[in-house]
C-alpha cells in the first residue's frame, strides 16, 4: 500500500516539475533576462540604458506612433466589430453561418498577407485597377502608404477579434433583461443603448485591450505600410535598429521591446480597472432573447453586410491572385498575359523560397505537436487542480502570447546570442532559436481550447478511473488523453496556422539558411517583386482555408468555440 | 387597470401545439393564477400576453382593445403590461433606484417626479433604505421586492407574475405569498399569476386556470377546483385526488346520487341532471377513505405501505377487485395498519366526474 502511494506521489511530483520546467524555459527566464539586459547590463546595475533610450528623439517619435495606430486600430475594429456582432446575433439576417465564416477569415490570414493583399488592390500598379482602367498613373504614391493605412488595416485584421468576444457575451445575455426593458416601455433602440451595450461593457472592453495589444505589436502592417512612408512604429523601429546595427544594438532594442511590454501592459491594466468599476455579472441562464425583426430592412441589411465581405475579404484576395498572375511590374493583366511563371519561380526556383517553405512546414508542425502534448498536462492542472499557484501558472502561460511577439523576439535573442552554458551548444543564427521562440510563443493557443474542454468533461470520469486503482499517469494515457486530444488537437491545429505564416518573431530571428515564409514575402515585397510576394501568399492562403476546411470536418467532435470560424 | 380577454388563442411551434384554443377572461383587479405541470404551456401563454411571442389563433384584449392577433401585434414596449420574473431580471449595471425608475425614464417622466415615484414604489415593498444599492448586493427575497416595485412604478394595467417564488427558499416563499395577498389587496392590480405549485396558486388566487397540454382544463375558484373538479386531469393533480370506477345507480337529487364503488354503494355529490351511467369515474380525496367498522359497507385488500408520519399513517392500500388502483388514505394514531396486512376500508363521500370531459 504505503508504495502504491509513494509511487502515486511520485508520479504527481514528476508531472508538477515537468510543468514547472516548461513554465521556466518558455515563459520566465527570457523576460527575466529581457529585464536584466535592461537595469542589469553586463551584470551591474545601470539605468544608461534607459536614459539613452528616452534621450533619443526617435523612440518617442514612434512611441506616439504606436499608440496612435494602436488606438486608432483598436477603435476602427471596435466599431465595426460591434456593430457585425450586433447585427449577427440580435437581428432575424440569414445566412449567419456563413457571414460569420467570411468575417473572421481574415483573422486567420498572416497580417503581411493583408497588408500586401490590399496594396495590391490600390496604387497604380493594381492589376484590378488596371483592367478597370482606374488606376492612377504610374508613380502616384499608394493611398495606404500612410498612418490611416495603417489604422484602416489594423482595424480590418482584428475587427473579428472584437467580433467574437462580443458575439460570446451577446450570446450568455438572458432574454428577461431584454424584456424587462421591453415591458417598460422601451423601444429597440432604446433597449439596445440603455441595457445591452452597458451589459456587454466587459466584453467590449475585454476585447478592446485584447486588440490594442495586438495592433501596438503588430508588425507586418505596419512593416509593409509604414517603412515605405517613413512611418516608424515601435515594432518597425526595433527591426530597423537590428537590421542596421546587429547584436551591438541589442540593448538599446531590449528597452524599446520593454517599452511595447509596457505599452500593452497599460492596456490590460485599463481594461481590468474599466471593467471592475461596475457590476455587469450577468448570473442567470437563459435562453438568448428573440432576435429584432429587420422587416423591410432585412434585404437592404443584408446586401450591405455581404458588400461587406466583398470588400474587405474577395477584392484583397482577387487583387492578390491578379498580382500574382502579372508578367511585370506596369503590365497589364489580360487573358493572353497571366501568367503562372511566378508560381513556378518561387516554388522551383527561388532557393530561400523553397527552403522557407519547408522551414515554416516543419517549425510549425514542431510547435504545434509540442504544444499539444505540453497542454493536455498543464491545462489538467489549470482546470482541475486545487493548488493556489495555479493563477500564477495560468499567468505565466500566457505572458510569452499576451505581450507583443517582438518582445519574446528580442528576449530570445539575448538568451541565445552566447553558446549556452555547459553544453556549449550555439542555436542563434540557426532555425532552432525559431523554434524556440515559437514553443514559447504559441503555446498557450493549445492550452486555451484545452481548458475548455477539461470543463466540459465530467471530472467523475477520471475519479472513477482513480477508484479503480489506475495511477495518475495511467489515467493521463487511458483516460484523460483519449477525452481532450480533439480539443488540444483543434489547439495545434490553430498553432499551425498561425506559425506557418508567422513574421513578427522570425524576421527579428531569422539568418540564411532559416527562412520562413513570412520573412520571404516581406523580402520579396521589400525588394519590390510584389508578385512573387503575390505568388507565395496566394499559396499560403490557400493552405489556411485547406486547414480550415480540414479542422471544420471534425468539428462536431470538439468543444464549443474552439474553432475561431464556427459559429 | 384593465382586464384581460384571452379569446380561442391557439400557439403552434412547427407542427406541435403549445396551446390549443384556450380562452379565459380576467376581470378587472381579479387575481387569476394559471396552474400547470411544467411544459404545459402556461409560460407561452404568459409570453403572448406581454407580447413577446405571436398568436398563431384567436385573440387577446387588455382593457378591452385587442393586443394579439394573428394580423396584428402591438409590440411588448406599448402593451402597459408588467412583469415578475422567476429571475427577476433587474439589470446588475444599474442600481436599485435606477432599475425602478427605468420605466419612467424611458416615457420621459420629469426628474422630480421620477424621483418621488421612485420613493413611492420603494416605500410600497419595504424597501426605502436600498435605493443606491446594487441588485447583487441584495437577497433574494429582496431582488423580488425589487422587481416588483420596478414592475409597478409604471402603472402598468396588468401585472404578470412569471413563478415568481420558484427560485426562494421555503421559509421565504411563505412570507413573498403573504406580501403578494396584501399587495393585491392595497393596489387592487389585475394579476395574472402563472406556478406549478397548487398550494401557492390556491393560496393567493380569486380563481385558478388549470391547464395541461396546452388546453385549458377547467377555469373556477380553487374551492370548486378542490371539491368539484370537472375532469380526472384536474382531479388526480390538485391535491393528489384519487379517481375510481363507478356505476351511476341513481339520478340526481339536490346535488347528489348513489353509486357502487368497488362493490360498496354510497352517496357522493354530483353535477344538475346526472343520470344512472355505467363506467363513470369518482374523485376521492385522502380524507374521505377510512377503516371500516363492524359490519357496516366496505370494501377488502391489503395494505401495500404504511408509513408513520407523526400523529397519523399514510397508507397505501389495494382494493382486491381493482388491485391496479391504488388508495391512500391518512390513518390517525394510533395506528394499526402494517403492510402485507388485509384490510376493510369505506369511502365516505365524493364527487363524481361529469361525463364527456376526459382529459
Amino acid at each position: 500500500m504505503s508504495a502504491m502511494q509513494k509511487e502515486r506521489q511520485g508520479q504527481e511530483l514528476a508531472l508538477t516539475m515537468g510543468i514547472v520546467a516548461i513554465i521556466v524555459v518558455f515563459s520566465l527566464l527570457p523576460m527575466a533576462r529581457l529585464l536584466q539586459e535592461v537595469v542589469l547590463p553586463g551584470g551591474r546595475f545601470s539605468l544608461d540604458v534607459i536614459r539613452t533610450g528616452l534621450v533619443s528623439r526617435s523612440t518617442w517619435v514612434a512611441t506616439w506612433n504606436t499608440l496612435c495606430v494602436g488606438v486608432g486600430g483598436t477603435l476602427f475594429a471596435l466599431v465595426l466589430g460591434v456593430a457585425v456582432a450586433i447585427l449577427v446575433s440580435l437581428t432575424d439576417v440569414r445566412q449567419r453561418q456563413a457571414f460569420v465564416l467570411c468575417f473572421v477569415t481574415p483573422l486567420m490570414i498572416a497580417p503581411q498577407v493583408t497588408a500586401l493583399a490590399w496594396l495590391q488592390l490600390f496604387g497604380p500598379s493594381s492589376p484590378l485597377l488596371n483592367m478597370l482602367g482606374m488606376a492612377p498613373p504610374l508613380g502616384t504614391r499608394n493611398p495606404l502608404y500612410s498612418p490611416e493605412g495603417i489604422v484602416f488595416l489594423l482595424g480590418i485584421q482584428y475587427a473579428p477579434l472584437v467580433f467574437l468576444i462580443v458575439r460570446a457575451g451577446l450570446r450568455k445575455l438572458p432574454r428577461e433583461l431584454v424584456e424587462a426593458a421591453q415591458s417598460s416601455g422601451a423601444g429597440w433602440a432604446r433597449v439596445l443603448v440603455t441595457i445591452i451595450l452597458p451589459l456587454m461593457t466587459p466584453s467590449i472592453v475585454g476585447a478592446a485591450a485584447l486588440t490594442f495589444v495586438s495592433c501596438v505589436g503588430n508588425f507586418g502592417i505596419p512593416a509593409f505600410l509604414g517603412i515605405p512612408a517613413n512611418y516608424l512604429v515601435l515594432p518597425t523601429l526595433i527591426y530597423q535598429r537590428l537590421a542596421g546595427g546587429g547584436p551591438a544594438v541589442l540593448s538599446a532594442v531590449a528597452f524599446l521591446s520593454v517599452l511595447i511590454g509596457v505599452i500593452a501592459m497599460i492596456g490590460i491594466v485599463a481594461q481590468d480597472r474599466i471593467a471592475k468599476r461596475r457590476d455587469f455579472r450577468i448570473t442567470s441562464a437563459s435562453l438568448p432573447a428573440a432576435p429584432y425583426q429587420l422587416g423591410r430592412w432585412q434585404v437592404p441589411v443584408e446586401l450591405g453586410m455581404w458588400a461587406l465581405i466583398v470588400f474587405i475579404l474577395v477584392l484583397p484576395l482577387v487583387g492578390l491572385i491578379l498580382t500574382s498572375l502579372v508578367r511585370g511590374y506596369g503590365v497589364t493583366l489580360t487573358a493572353g498575359t497571366a501568367t503562372i511563371e511566378n508560381y513556378r519561380f518561387v516554388v522551383f526556383e527561388h532557393a530561400a523560397a523553397s527552403r522557407a517553405f519547408l522551414n515554416s512546414l516543419y517549425l510549425s508542425a514542431a510547435a504545434a505537436v509540442f504544444a499539444v502534448f505540453a497542454a493536455i498536462p498543464i491545462a489538467y492542472v489549470i482546470a482541475w487542480g486545487r493548488n493556489r499557484w495555479i493563477k500564477a501558472l495560468n499567468l505565466a502561460v500566457e505572458l510569452p502570447y499576451a505581450l507583443p511577439g517582438v518582445v519574446l523576439a528580442i528576449a530570445s535573442l539575448l538568451l541565445f546570442l552566447k553558446p549556452m552554458p555547459i553544453t556549449g551548444i550555439q542555436i542563434y543564427n540557426t532555425v532552432w532559436i525559431i523554434l524556440y521562440a515559437y514553443l514559447a510563443r504559441f503555446l498557450v493557443l493549445a492550452v486555451r481550447p484545452t481548458v475548455t474542454g477539461y470543463f466540459q468533461l465530467d471530472r467523475a470520469l477520471e475519479e472513477a478511473a482513480q477508484v479503480a486503482g489506475a495511477g495518475l499517469f495511467t489515467r493521463m494515457r487511458t483516460i484523460i488523453f483519449p477525452l481532450i486530444a480533439p480539443a488540444a488537437i483543434a489547439g495545434g491545429l490553430l498553432i499551425f496556422m498561425t506559425a506557418l505564416c508567422e513574421l513578427t518573431v522570425s524576421a527579428l530571428l531569422w539568418s540564411s539558411g532559416s527562412e520562413t515564409i513570412g520573412v520571404v514575402i516581406f523580402s520579396f515585397e521589400q525588394g519590390g517583386d510584389s508578385k512573387y510576394a503575390a505568388a507565395v501568399s496566394v499559396i499560403m492562403v490557400a493552405t489556411t482555408f485547406l486547414l480550415m476546411l480540414l479542422a471544420s470536418l471534425f468539428a462536431k467532435k470538439l468543444p464549443d468555440g474552439v474553432l475561431p470560424w464556427r459559429d | 387597470m384593465a382586464g384581460l380577454s384571452i379569446d380561442n388563442v391557439t400557439k403552434s411551434f412547427g407542427a406541435s401545439k403549445a396551446l390549443d384554443s384556450v380562452s379565459i377572461d380576467v376581470a378587472d383587479g381579479e387575481f387569476l393564477a394559471v396552474l400547470g405541470p411544467s411544459g404545459c404551456g402556461k409560460t407561452t401563454l404568459l409570453r403572448m400576453i406581454a407580447g413577446f411571442e405571436t398568436v398563431t389563433g384567436g385573440r387577446i384584449s387588455i382593457g378591452g382593445r385587442e393586443v394579439s392577433s394573428p394580423a396584428m401585434n402591438v409590440p411588448p414596449e406599448r402593451r402597459r403590461v408588467g412583469i415578475v420574473f422567476q429571475n427577476y431580471a433587474l439589470w446588475p449595471h444599474m442600481t436599485v433606484a435606477e432599475n425602478i425608475a427605468y420605466a419612467l425614464k424611458v416615457a420621459g417622466v420629469s426628474r422630480a417626479e421620477r424621483d418621488k415615484r421612485v420613493g413611492d414604489a420603494l416605500a410600497l415593498v419595504d424597501m426605502q433604505p436600498y435605493g443606491d444599492r446594487r441588485p447583487a448586493n441584495l437577497s433574494g427575497g429582496q431582488r423580488q421586492r425589487v422587481a416588483l416595485a420596478r414592475c409597478l412604478v409604471a402603472e402598468p394595467r396588468l401585472v404578470l407574475f412569471d413563478e415568481p417564488l420558484a427560485n426562494l427558499d421555503v421559509h421565504l416563499r411563505a412570507s413573498m405569498e403573504d406580501e403578494f395577498a396584501s399587495f393585491h389587496k392595497r393596489t387592487g392590480t389585475t394579476i395574472l399569476y402563472i406556478t406549478h405549485d397548487q398550494a401557492e396558486a390556491m393560496a393567493l388566487a380569486d380563481r385558478i386556470a388549470v391547464i395541461d397540454h396546452g388546453r385549458l382544463m377547467q377555469l373556477a375558484t380553487p374551492h370548486e377546483l378542490y371539491h368539484a373538479p370537472a375532469n380526472e386531469m384536474v382531479a388526480s393533480f390538485i391535491s393528489q385526488g384519487m379517481v375510481l370506477p363507478a356505476d351511476v345507480l341513481t339520478a340526481e337529487k339536490r346535488g347528489a346520487c348513489k353509486v357502487r364503488v368497488l362493490g360498496q354503494e354510497l352517496v357522493v355529490r354530483c353535477r344538475k341532471g346526472e343520470k344512472p351511467r355505467r363506467d363513470a369515474r369518482i374523485c376521492c380525496r385522502a380524507s374521505q377513505i377510512e377503516a371500516a367498522k363492524g359490519k357496516a359497507e366496505g370494501f377488502g385488500g391489503t395494505v401495500t405501505r404504511a408509513v408513520y408520519r407523526g400523529g397519523a399513517a399514510r397508507v397505501e392500500f389495494e382494493p382486491d377487485g381493482a388491485p391496479q388502483v391504488g388508495l391512500h388514505f391518512d390513518q390517525p394514531d394510533p395506528v394499526a395498519f402494517e403492510a402485507g396486512q388485509r384490510a376493510r376500508l369505506r369511502i365516505t363521500s365524493g364527487w363524481l366526474i361529469p361525463a364527456g370531459e376526459g382529459a
